[in-house]
């Protein structure tokens, strides 16, 4: 009984640490002073003259816009590679995936930089032909996709591993022209697995703040980056009102998508 | 087939969502003009109506300190067309052939900034060819009148145990180096070794009382009665003190930093005249009123000031000091690659001490 | 004729990951070991981390993100067992509970703190109201600790999580039926066979705690330098790529001992498990 409790207290502890600072930016985005350091009474002002903020609405569209494509082309590239992977002989299969895993161990902050210093090379050599590199969309882009592959290789491997070729075969045997069999026998065996890596990848994209710090440019903004200049010269209460809305999105969609398989159990 | 369509409405989107996003940018004639300022230090109003009058587009960019936005400037992988750095930066990029000559037949509105002040730009752009004064002020010290016991005059406040924790420091090399070279009695330009290691030592003393090094930060600070004394520049101390009237700005005796911001062009601007359009428009007196009442820093545009309402604020001690009782500050100069170095690898001693 | 096939399904992969993996890399190697100067060949980028400013951050980092890594293992640990050990409540929800805060901006969230840790903050209004001492960790190394620990803790908690709910209740059972208590059942059954989860939690909380500039930047109050904030002002404010690159390696050779030393465990583990 005492066990019960200690553990009970335990994770509530631990539960308040990791929303203290939740429960603090909601307080914050109804917050009427326009400083973090004053609560000067209750306001919904800034719910509303958020969406007349013209620079975090670009930076929450570029966010939601480069998360959805990377999240996107990661997806295309990371599945593709998965199944010649799992055609390749061990060893070549095994010095692929120690590349592809590169991205995803090493530090962000390195892989930021070496985007960085890539772009610039490509730059100054495309500068011979009269062409440049911009930093801004592409660039981040680019970025993105890099470090979302091989969350969605991570996804998709192990479900392509258990699917059996034999049905596959079958299918080609039968006269299914490849893609037919394809998308008829294995797709539908690793989409969870396709879904929780496009899922993951585009988790990935809207938290990253640092390689994008890097690979960023003038004038294009996501919101991290946003907030980041931010923080230096105090966030805009806006901000805080934006997030809490986010959050509040997430969060009933994930109740909602939790509550079906509930439902489904007590039928 | 229902899933193959889903594919493709989602490939659409991403279509439509790209090409929309390239219009945007190249839908109007009169093309864009690519800004590099200061964070909070322009009027965001002032820039929508720059793109109503003249469908010129800005695409605008933010850095914290001067030594943050050079490098980027310098490696040119970003091409801007107009610039904002203070004197001492100004003279680098001059002498390291960054920045192209205005045409300041464009730039008519240049009329209403102050003869005094394009004087003392002569300092650092010799003849006014590549720079258009845009604020100005001083350094001093911010502190609050209900946790300092007695009024401050001196840098020595800075260095005092009992403020402990409860002091902020700037966070860039040059206006920290200046606060303990000013306080030691030495010039905020000086190059010699002996003079610049005694400041960094007195700085690496005093670091266990800082309770931060900030920039922009110092502001909200203040204001929430987070510490009792800061470094800031004078442009701040108008907005703080509306915020939290507790609070007084003071330059010290022993003499402090003036400086001054100019909007520069540099070499490689893409788009020369829309920057020289863009200048034009905030000297323009009523644009550079909305703008001083914006970011509250001193304007050189003697046009504006004259309309400005409120008498306390035109005739501000802090805002618009009379230069004649600021004999002992100095303008920064911008002291060689050499010296460069120096400062920068004695700050970082500071900063990891 | 399937397998060629299948292997054309790789050429977009292996192009990318020539482009913008390997490459970027190479560049890196490239700039660290040449002089900014010369552009010869020079060890300089890479000896540079000997200086007394450069060796102390990335000391500082170590040190600091070893203490987090200690206790993020330490809250983890009891937490996973006991929401392992919660069969009623489905598991999906708990580990929902414990990403969900992840969904809000990390800067944010870390900003945050400052707010709760000021002088005048929210915890220190609540303290002072109980008459207790004001806690002033705001700006010092233990600021930064909090901070990654914050950050970094699901990222510990849910590989742990993983391998313990996936332990067969039947060889605990066994074990104890052949008479194991329960400290011997947990250091002889439920420990090594969670080992795995905890290998690779340390290297996912280790590493990003090494390497971070953010953290200690928001929380540090720029007194506090650790080799990410080095290595990003070389990048962003003094330009000197080369110094930038050769710190970067260094903190590459750490990244590769720290995940040599886990393989090394893994192993182990899995020959205990076995």
């Amino acid at each position: 009984m005492i066990k019960k409790t200690a553990s009970r207290v335990y994770v509530a502890l631990i539960f308040i640490l990791l929303y203290a600072p939740i429960v603090t930016l909601i307080v914050l985005s109804f917050n009427a002073s326009r400083s973090r350091a004053k609560w000067r009474g209750f306001t919904l002002e800034w719910y509303f003259s958020l969406f007349e903020n013209r620079q975090i609405m670009e930076a929450l569209y570029n966010t939601l816009l480069v998360a959805f494509l990377s999240a996107l082309l990661a997806t295309v590239i990371g599945t593709a590679a998965c199944i010649a992977l799992n055609s390749m002989k061990k060893r070549r299969r095994a010095f692929w995936m120690g590349l592809a895993n590169i991205p995803m161990l090493n530090a962000d902050i390195v892989t930021g930089i070496s985007l960085m210093l890539i772009f610039i090379a490509l730059g100054q050599f495309l500068s011979r032909f009269g062409m440049g590199v911009t930093f801004g969309f592409w660039t981040v882009l680019i970025g993105h996709i890099t470090f979302n592959i091989p969350y969605v290789i991570m996804s998709v491997m192990p479900k392509l591993k258990q699917t059996n070729i034999s049905t596959y075969e079958a299918a080609l045997d039968l006269g299914a022209s490849p893609v037919t069999a394809f998308f008829k026998t294995v797709f539908p065996d690793i989409l969870p697995g396709v879904l929780s890596g496009a899922l993951m990848a585009f988790t990935m994209s809207l938290d990253d703040f640092v390689i994008t710090h890097f690979v960023k440019g003038p004038g294009f903004d996501t919101l991290s980056t946003k907030i980041y200049t931010e923080v230096k010269k105090g966030i805009k209460p806006e901000m805080y009102a934006l997030s809490t809305l986010l959050f509040v999105t997430v969060l009933l969609l994930l109740v909602l998508s939790n509550r079906r398989p509930g439902t489904k159990r007590t039928r | 087939m229902k899933k193959f369509i889903a594919v493709l409405l989602t490939g659409t989107f991403a279509l439509g969502a790209l090409t929309g996003c390239g219009s945007e940018n190249s839908g109007s004639d009169a093309g864009e003009v690519v800004v590099y300022n200061w964070g909070e230090y322009l009027d965001p109003e002032a820039i929508e109506m720059f793109e109503e009058e003249t469908g010129i587009t800005v695409v605008y960019d933010e850095y914290e300190t001067n030594e943050i936005m050079y490098p980027k400037v310098e490696a040119g992988a970003v091409a801007y067309d107009v610039i904002c750095p203070s004197d001492y930066m100004i003279q680098k990029m001059i002498e390291n052939d960054l920045l192209a000559e205005i045409n300041f037949d464009n730039i008519p509105n240049i009329e209403n900034i102050g003869d005094e002040y394009m004087e003392w730009s002569t300092e650092f752009d010799p003849g006014n060819k590549y720079s258009v004064p845009y604020c100005w002020g001083t350094v001093g010290i911010l502190y609050n009148k209900t946790m300092v016991s007695e009024p401050i005059t001196s840098w020595d406040v800075l260095w005092d145990e009992q403020y402990k924790d409860s002091i902020l420091m700037q966070d860039s090399v040059r206006d920290a180096f200046a606060v303990a070279l000013k306080r030691l009695g030495y010039s905020l330009n000086s190059t010699d070794e002996g003079e610049l290691q005694e400041a960094a030592d007195s700085l690496i003393l005093q670091k266990p009382l800082v309770q931060a090094y900030v920039v922009d930060q110092v502001r909200d600070k203040m204001i929430g009665n987070e510490a009792a004394i800061g470094v800031i520049y004078s442009g701040e101390a108008i907005y703080t003190q509306r915020e939290n009237p507790d609070l007084e700005y003071v330059v010290p005796e022993e003499g402090s930093n003036l400086w001054i911001d100019s909007w520069v062009i540099p070499k490689n601007a893409q788009n020369k005249e829309n920057a020289e359009a863009f200048i034009n428009f905030l000297c323009r007196p009523d644009i550079a009123l909305m703008n001083f009442e914006y970011i509250t820093y001193s304007t050189p545009n003697t046009a504006a000031r004259e309309l400005i309402e409120d008498e306390s604020i035109r005739n501000s001690e802090i805002a618009f000091p009379d230069m004649s009782s600021l004999t002992d500050c100095e303008t920064f100069q911008y002291l060689g690659d050499e010296a460069e170095t120096l400062y920068n690898d004695l700050w970082n001693q500071v900063k990891s001490a | 004729m399937n397998n060629k096939r299948n292997r054309l399904l790789g050429g977009p992969f292996k192009v990318w990951t020539i482009a913008f993996t390997v490459s970027p890399l190479f560049l890196i190697f490239y700039y660290g070991f040449t002089s900014r100067e010369t552009g010869a060949f020079t060890l300089e980028n890479i000896l540079a981390i000997t200086s007394p400013v450069y060796g102390k951050a990335l000391l500082l980092a170590l040190g600091l993100s070893l203490v987090s890594t200690v206790v993020c293992l330490v809250l983890a640990y009891p937490l996973a067992m006991i929401l392992a050990g919660r069969k009623s409540v489905s598991s999906g929800l708990i580990v929902m509970i414990f990403i969900i805060p992840m969904w809000m901006n990390f800067l944010l969230r870390t900003l945050a703190w400052q707010t709760l840790l000021e002088k005048t903050g929210v915890i220190n209004s609540v303290l002072s109201f109980f008459n207790l001492p004001s806690l002033n960790i705001i700006n010092t190394p233990w600021a930064i600790v909090l901070g990654m620990v914050y950050n970094f803790l699901p990222f510990m908690l849910l590989p742990i999580y993983n391998t313990l709910s996936k332990i067969d209740p039947a060889i605990i059972n066994a074990a104890k039926d052949l008479g194991a208590g329960s400290v011997q059942t947990f250091a002889r059954i439920i420990f090594p066979l969670s080992l795995p989860g905890v290998i690779s939690g340390i290297t996912m909380v280790f590493v990003p705690a090494l390497t971070t500039f953010v953290i200690s930047d928001l929380l540090g109050g720029s007194k506090i330098l650790l080799i990410g904030n080095v290595i990003e002002q070389q990048f962003k404010q003094v330009n000197n790529w080369n110094v930038g690159s050769g710190l970067s390696l260094v903190l590459m050779v750490f990244i590769l001992i720290s995940m040599a030393v886990m393989n090394r465990y893994d192993k182990d583990g899995e020959g205990i498990a076995l």
